[in-house]
């Protein structure tokens, strides 16, 4: 009786630690974090209360208020975004469709928010509106998931990051980043078109080019959050406040404050990627 | 036992002969690949994989398809398989094989794909998948080939080999539910985010994997003295016939929930891939016709496939093998991988049309593996042959 009861203790206790263990080591799992890390261990066990609220923000986590009022009224302001963080991030322009590069683009109503385009009605000055689209750096990322390799992740200040030389190309974060924000190098970036023109016009030496066969896309300029600048096209959009930058986890950083006040919109929320990018329309 | 597959007819050789044409075709066109990079295909960043991932995803169903035969013979004892049953294992070696080659033809830095290995990712499918398919591979490379030394050597298989038996069974499930994995864990896409794909892909692999198998049997059946025996090939006639008709079952719940429910991401897909998606003022429809025809060759082949059985025609039989194959080739190795890319995230439509380099890549792999089989059903039906002479 003695050795069955120990034995029965030895199975109970052990089912408990499985127990306690095994949804919270599964959840991290899912969201791709080290179950070392302190934020992991925070969400995985929010998750496993089955918790219907988000963790409570632990550290930064960058974001982005786009004023897409304000961009409609400052014409070109979206296009030379684009322009900047295209040159300093050397991407390259291939000049046709199919082999296509890009971080950040324009694109209208319809493309940037499919779901909601549907509507019976809608304001006709919607149509012409410059929706500035680019990388949602989302809290919970399909892409980071899915990478077979780490190449893609999630930097502790909430940046989906990239490492160039590690990405194999199976273009697997393609197939489930929910946006259409990731780019593949079909051909060689470097190299240069049949006129003998390089597809990237002037190399910035200070940002590093990649090589054919790899992914990209924004990077929340995360080389220049390092060194305590804000984002190129943060930059260039600063006098008119057309994009409002900062950290969402501080309530009294501006992007909250502007988050507080004003109603703004995410990009497909039903996907359950918790974008990191607001649309004020 | 290897040596068998160095002595045969002229015809042996000229089929290898023939099939190591096409593999060098597409060896030079790999090269090529390999040189300028994957813009040489038809894939874009709208339609991200291509006819290597589809091909992938269908292969590893013929491999599964395998498990049909091991799974009577060894689990339930079921004796009229006893000489087809090699001939299955050694078809999932070729698919795997033809599986692997894809996925790294696909790849855009493929002398980085051992990263997969060095940083191991449990929450990323396709490592999974890695695991699944590779593991797959060595047992039915261990098994098949145990098994058939044994014969060669006029003795039972040891016992050891047991266990790895009984493993590849659930592995054979397992290989073709995370390659569905693969696709309906993804979000925002409508068409693959689809509780069933698991199941469809394993019901049409039960059914494509030993419709080929048929077909190959019936060859060697005209070409050599090797007869899988009439009880089995009515077995396996039902278990292709049941499989197909749970396939389309499975298909038919997918139009229903998009149609009845009339949500437009449901939608679109089943649109663009039957009937064409009208977008702008433009309608999208290059695989209408293939889907289809996969359609009508899929329930034409059921039903003949049971017409030839109750005729006992060996005829009937292949061209409903054929059918029933072809029709799932296109449902899961265009369809399924291609559809799931239209409309693309930002609601636009981009087709694709595979480039030549690009055919001849894929033909090139489906010659390597049908060389791979031819070399492997060699050597099992020299051994069998002997062994019964």
């Amino acid at each position: 009786m003695d050795s069955k009861r120990r034995d029965f203790l030895k199975i109970a206790g052990l089912s408990a630690i499985a127990g306690i263990a095994v949804p919270s080591a599964f959840n991290s799992l899912l969201k791709g974090e080290a179950v070392a890390s302190e934020h992991g261990e925070a969400a995985a066990a929010n998750a496993a209360a089955g918790a219907h609220g988000a963790a409570a923000p632990t550290g930064k986590r960058w974001g982005m208020v786009i004023d897409v009022k304000k961009f409609a009224a400052n014409p070109g302001l979206a296009e030379k975004c684009v322009s900047t963080c295209h040159a300093i991030h050397n991407v390259p322009d291939f000049g046709n469709k199919k082999d296509e590069i890009k971080w950040i683009w324009v694109d209208s109503f319809e493309h940037v928010f499919p779901d909601d385009s549907s509507q019976y009605k809608k304001p006709e000055a919607l149509e012409s509106m410059p929706f500035l689209t680019l990388c949602n750096h989302c809290d919970n990322p399909p892409c980071v998931r899915a990478c077979p390799t780490q190449a893609t992740f999630k930097t502790k200040d909430g940046v989906i990051a990239m490492d160039y030389h590690r990405c194999i190309g199976c273009r697997f974060c393609m197939a489930a980043c929910p946006y259409g924000a990731r780019s593949f190098n079909w051909r060689e970036p470097r190299g240069k078109n049949a006129d003998g023109q390089p597809f990237i016009k002037e190399i910035n030496p200070k940002f590093p080019t990649r090589m054919r066969g790899v992914v990209e896309k924004c990077n929340f300029c995360v080389e220049r959050l390092t060194i305590g600048q804000i984002p190129a096209c943060v930059e260039v959009a600063a006098e008119s406040k057309a994009l409002v930058f900062g950290d969402l986890n501080d309530p009294a950083s501006e992007v909250s404050q502007v988050l507080k006040t004003t109603f703004t919109i995410q990009r497909k929320p039903s996907a359950g990627t918790h974008p990191s990018l607001f649309y004020i329309i | 036992m290897i040596e068998k597959a160095l002595k045969g007819s002229t015809g042996y050789w000229l089929w290898m002969l023939f099939l190591l044409s096409i593999m060098g075709v597409g060896g030079l066109c790999y090269v090529q690949q390999f040189n300028y990079g994957l813009g040489i295909t038809g894939m874009s960043r709208d339609v991200t994989w291509g006819v290597y991932i589809s091909q992938f995803t269908f292969l590893v169903g013929v491999a599964a398809g395998g498990l049909m035969l091991v799974l009577p013979y060894y689990l339930h004892n079921y004796k009229a398989f006893g000489r087809i049953v090699i001939l299955g294992e050694f078809m999932a070696i070729a698919a795997i094989a033809m599986c692997l080659m894809f996925i790294i033809a696909d790849l855009g830095q493929p002398m980085r794909a051992m990263n997969v290995l060095l940083h191991p990712t449990p929450h990323s499918m396709l490592f999974w998948d890695m695991i699944v398919l590779n593991g797959y591979l060595f047992l039915n490379i261990l098994c098949g080939w145990v098994v058939l030394q044994s014969e060669y050597k006029g003795i039972k298989y040891p016992k050891w080999i047991k266990p790895f038996i009984y493993l590849s069974i659930p592995w054979a499930i397992s290989i073709h539910t995370v390659t569905a994995f693969l696709y309906c864990g993804l979000p925002g896409r409508h068409f693959w985010l689809t509780a069933i794909l698991a199941p469809r892909f394993l019901a049409s692999a039960f059914a494509a994997g030993p419709a080929l198998l048929m077909v190959i049997a019936m060859i060697l059946k005209r070409t050599t003295k090797f007869d899988v025996g009439r009880e089995a090939q009515d077995k396996l006639v039902t278990i292709i016939g049941y499989a197909a008709l749970l396939n389309f079952f499975f298909l038919g719940c997918e139009f229903f929930v998009a149609y009845y429910s009339q949500i437009p991401g449901h939608m679109h897909t089943l649109d663009y891939l039957f009937w064409g998606l009208g977008h702008g003022d433009q309608v999208y429809n290059n695989l209408v016709p293939f889907m289809r025809a996969s359609v009508v060759m899929g329930l034409a082949g059921i039903a003949l496939i049971f017409v030839s059985r109750a005729k006992q025609s060996d005829g009937l039989l292949v061209i409903s093998c054929l059918l029933i194959f072809f029709a799932f080739w296109i449902d899961k190795g265009l369809g399924l991988v291609l559809g799931g890319f239209v409309p693309s995230m930002l609601d636009q439509v981009t087709e694709y049309y595979p480039s030549a380099q690009e055919i001849g890549i894929t033909a090139a792999i489906w010659a390597t593996g049908f060389f791979i089989l031819s070399i492997l059903y060699k050597v099992a039906i020299s051994v069998k042959l002997e062994n019964e002479a």
